[in-house]
């Protein structure tokens, strides 16, 4: 399974969180890694229309992500292409890859469910959900620690 | 060189999509080196099938085939599994870090909401 999938509850509501994915001020607030406010932000919240965020991470080095908005359904789920055009994962770059999130409303708040899928190939992905993870962990135990987000 | 690195990691996956490639993998990251007879022995497919998926691992350099006298024992390339391992991980903590600092953006957001609507 070549995708990377988070969930995360969140104490607000969906149109709220839904806000912060859509809109430039939204998405430079979160986006990046480390607790910096973006260098710039922009975003075209409509079908076809592009977002770009810059931002730093502990390191001092900038980066910046871009894509396009292909899907937005409010307030449940936003579908973007994504690429690096600066800094970032370097076996990355160049490299569109597709981001996914839903919105659930729940008690508490919003469930948000991310998914990162690196490849064109989603039916490979899909056709193969569960019993990956586990494997995974399991591999993964094998090997030390490497790298954690890093730009070379 | 980059895209190679990309186009093997994209074959890596591919070759993890399969629920037997991925047991076979588990098996012989738990076991070292088995022959094709024994890693066959727990599934129901037939041995050809087995040596299908075997090809399939092998090609993309997940694991290498040694002849020993008659038979033929399997092990898997040590490190052969790290960039898939560190791509999952490296994005893993990427979008873990960012989703921690939207739930606090969004909380803080509803809040106020909650201020403004008492």
């Amino acid at each position: 399974m070549n995708e990377v999938c988070l969930v995360r509850r969140i104490a607000a509501r969906p149109a709220i969180v839904f806000e912060a994915l859509v809109t430039a001020e939204g998405i430079g607030s979160w986006w990046g890694p480390d607790d910096f406010p973006a260098l710039s932000a922009e975003a075209d919240a409509r079908v076809g229309g592009r977002f770009r965020v810059r931002f730093r991470t502990a390191d001092g080095l900038e980066h910046e992500c871009a894509g396009e908005f292909l899907e937005i359904e409010k307030p449940g789920r936003v579908v973007m292409s994504w690429r690096w055009v600066h800094g970032g994962m370097i076996e990355e770059r160049g490299k569109v890859s597709r981001l996914e999130i839903r919105l659930r409303a729940i008690d508490t708040g919003t469930e948000l469910t991310l998914v990162h899928s690196l490849l064109s190939s989603e039916h490979s992905a899909r056709a193969h959900e569960g019993g990956w993870d586990g494997a995974l962990k399991k591999l993964t135990r094998r090997f030390p620690a490497g790298p954690e987000f890093s730009t070379n | 060189m980059v895209n190679y690195r990309e186009e093997r990691l994209d074959r890596v996956f591919a070759a993890l999509s399969d629920p037997t490639r991925r047991a076979v993998l588990s098996r012989l990251a738990r076991e070292r080196a088995l022959s094709v007879t024994a890693l066959a022995e727990p599934f129901e497919i037939k041995l050809p099938a087995v040596m299908k998926h075997l090809d399939v691992l092998a090609e993309v350099g997940l694991i290498r085939r040694a002849k020993t006298g008659r038979t033929v024992q399997v092990e898997m390339v040590a490190g052969s599994l790290k960039p898939a391992v560190l791509w999952l991980r490296r994005y893993e903590r990427f979008w873990s870090a960012s989703l921690d600092r939207l739930a606090a953006y969004a909380e803080a957001k509803e809040r106020k909401a909650d201020e403004r609507g008492r």
